[in-house]
């Protein structure tokens, strides 16, 4: 089990008082492929930014990796999810300034452990992974929409994360790059690890391993 | 490491807009570099003015003032009577009394004064109004009686020669040495044969030794030097008659202080060259508060310049900034990264305004003077302080320091789950 989520609520405040989240239990298990879906506005997108510790504003218990993340100090978070958490995202949101080498090894560098040597040889290996190696070198901004979802994906995996959050990453992708990003989310469960993504992708979520289907405010299906 | 890290980013970013990065840059170039040009060209100009008034006046004066604040005779009597007796006395236009300016054992005290550890020289001075005749026309002016060996020592009196030398005083008992202003006047030249009256009628001859310029016309345009004997003889004096001492001290700036205690000691009129240029002091302090207004003013629009693009460039880089949260960026990394590229531009900026800021000043001070000859000046005096140059920086530093946090602050602040989410 690498996740564990307990009773979580989320309000919104503005622009007046909304439960969105009406108290959520769940545990995904270490290799798992996890679809969240539901119609919008039914709290997914939001839920996913609390599994992902950006949003702290919550009631409920979040563990992951076995490490209670709830009532945690925002630099402790920033340092958590450097180290177990990796993201993509609907728009891809590369550094435009730096190589899609460079992209994928900040947050190895930020990490701090290994050499700088050591980490462009990790993030070869992952760009070689999503089949980006022989990009490595061009700048993130001359990148094609379904390329720049392949490095962030490389990025998510550069410190060998817990998890990897999802939100919508073949939204803005047409078919042909989905289903290569798809494969690629495939090719790494089988591998161990844990993928979490909100999708409204039907025919996505149906392939991966477990669907959570979510509607106002409540699991409706897992 | 990390830090590594946030300045790497930070010169990534300066790279990809070099053209902002230059306008911020040159906007730092341009407020210290006008800063250094104002401030050299200033105390420059401060520092010559002091050196000129300075170098011509004493540190300290002493003399022996007229007074007409002196108590009435009826005001005398009344004192002496009992208090029931006094009445209201009025005496209307008092004069002041036939009193000799002079100070009493002058040269006693100029002896004295000598040996003390703060003075550097003395010169015992016989003054008094002249007129010098020239024909039919009088122009009137001054004459020093002094010991021109000390006199020398005091104001470098040979410096200032034009014409003659000053020894001539020495040797010639009727010798005078007149100054440049005042040959032209009365067309004398040395050699001539000139003649002054003083205020009680009495006619000498002298024979001009040399002429002075001293650069200020007041002074050109009146003063004569003779010697002493010969002064007190056109006054009909004794040869202990002295009416002012003038002193120079090891440190000006203790004038006041010492001037002070010479009054106390010897109880005469000391005046110190603080009070005496009182006038020059205040153009002084409003000359460098005017430099120090227009520097910073400098400073602050530079500083607003980066606080402009910093935040432009920081609500640019708002989706990056996010990301790099997402991925575990803290806050203080954020506030390193945009803060070092503000301070890069800032010491680039300085070092460059120092260079410019030097060459301009370099350039003021090999610009002649346009009305060189009257003043002893050649070209534009420029002071090249490197307390300047150094300020300049850190001026640079810290003002684009202060611009670039505050941008820095926000960017830090920036929830990265609402940018992410749209």
């Amino acid at each position: 089990m690498v996740l564990k989520a307990t009773n979580i609520i989320k309000y919104f405040h503005e622009p007046e008082d909304f439960q969105v989240l009406k108290g959520l239990n769940f545990t995904v298990d270490k290799g798992t492929f996890l679809s969240i879906v539901g119609k919008s506005g039914c709290g997914k997108s939001t839920l996913l930014y609390i599994l992902s510790s950006m949003d702290t504003d919550y009631e409920g218990q979040l563990e992951i990796n076995g490490q209670l993340l709830t009532g945690k100090s925002q630099n402790e978070l920033a340092r958590f999810r450097n180290q177990n958490l990796g993201f993509v995202f609907q728009f891809h949101y590369l550094l435009p300034e730096f190589s899609a080498l460079k992209n994928v090894m900040l947050p190895a560098m930020k990490l701090g452990r290994f050499s700088k040597e050591e980490i462009e040889n990790t993030a070869m290996e992952k760009l070689r992974l999503v089949g980006m190696e022989d990009y490595a070198l061009k700048m993130s901004s001359k990148l094609s929409g379904g390329q720049q979802q392949r490095v962030a994906i490389a990025r998510a995996l550069v410190n060998n994360p817990a998890i990897i959050m999802a939100d919508e990453p073949t939204g803005n992708l047409d078919k042909a790059n989905s289903i290569k990003v798809f494969d690629i989310f495939m090719e790494l469960t089988s591998k161990g690890q844990t993928i979490i993504a909100v999708t409204h992708d039907n025919e996505f979520a149906e392939k991966s391993h477990r669907i959570i289907e979510m509607s106002d405010g409540k699991i409706v299906r897992s | 490491m990390t830090l590594k890290l946030s300045l790497d980013i930070a010169i990534t970013h300066l790279l990809a807009r070099k053209k902002q990065s230059i306008v911020a840059m040159l906007g730092v170039t341009f407020g210290i570099s006008m800063f250094l040009v104002m401030i050299s060209f200033m105390t420059g100009v401060n520092k010559f003015l002091n050196d000129l008034a300075l170098d011509n006046s004493p540190h300290i004066r002493i003399y022996n003032p007229i007074k007409t604040d002196r108590l009435t005779i009826l005001d005398e009597m009344a004192a002496t009577k009992a208090p029931n007796q006094k009445g209201m006395n009025v005496v209307y236009h008092q004069r002041p009394k036939n009193e000799l300016p002079n100070i009493d054992k002058g040269m006693k005290l100029v002896r004295i004064i000598e040996k003390m550890p703060e003075v550097l020289g003395v010169s015992p001075q016989v003054g008094t109004q002249v007129f010098y005749n020239n024909g039919p026309i009088q122009v009137s002016g001054t004459i020093s009686g002094t010991d021109i060996v000390k006199e020398n020592a005091l104001y470098n009196l040979k410096s200032k020669m034009e014409d003659g030398n000053i020894e001539g005083l020495l040797f010639n008992p009727e010798g005078i040495i007149i100054g440049s202003g005042l040959a032209k006047k009365i067309n004398a030249k040395t050699g001539d044969r000139i003649s002054i009256t003083t205020p009680y009628g009495n006619t000498l001859l002298l024979k001009v030794v040399g002429i002075f310029s001293f650069g200020i016309a007041t002074v050109d345009d009146t003063k004569s030097y003779a010697s002493i004997a010969t002064v007190q003889k056109i006054l009909q004096k004794d040869p202990s008659y002295i009416t002012d001492i003038h002193i120079k001290l090891k440190d000006y700036q203790k004038s006041k202080v010492m001037a002070a205690e010479l009054n106390r000691m010897f109880g005469f009129k000391t005046e110190d060259w603080e009070t005496a240029n009182a006038a020059f002091f205040a153009g002084d302090q409003i000359r460098y508060v005017m430099t120090a207004v227009v520097s910073i003013t400098l400073l602050v629009v530079a500083g607003f310049g980066i606080y402009n693009i910093m935040n432009m460039h920081i609500l640019n880089k708002i989706k990056d900034i996010a990301i790099l949260k997402a991925m575990g960026f803290e806050g203080k990394d954020i506030i390193a990264t945009f803060l070092m590229q503000s301070v890069i531009i800032g010491i680039l900026g300085g070092l460059l305004g120092i260079s410019i800021g030097y060459f301009f000043s370099y350039l003021i001070s090999q610009t002649p003077f346009p009305e060189a000859g009257f003043l002893k000046i050649t070209t534009f005096p420029v002071n090249f302080d490197p307390r300047f140059y150094v300020a300049g920086v850190f001026f640079g530093f810290v003002t684009t320091l202060f611009a670039g946090y505050f941008p820095a602050l926000k960017a830090s602040k920036i929830d990265p789950v609402a940018i992410i989410r749209g």
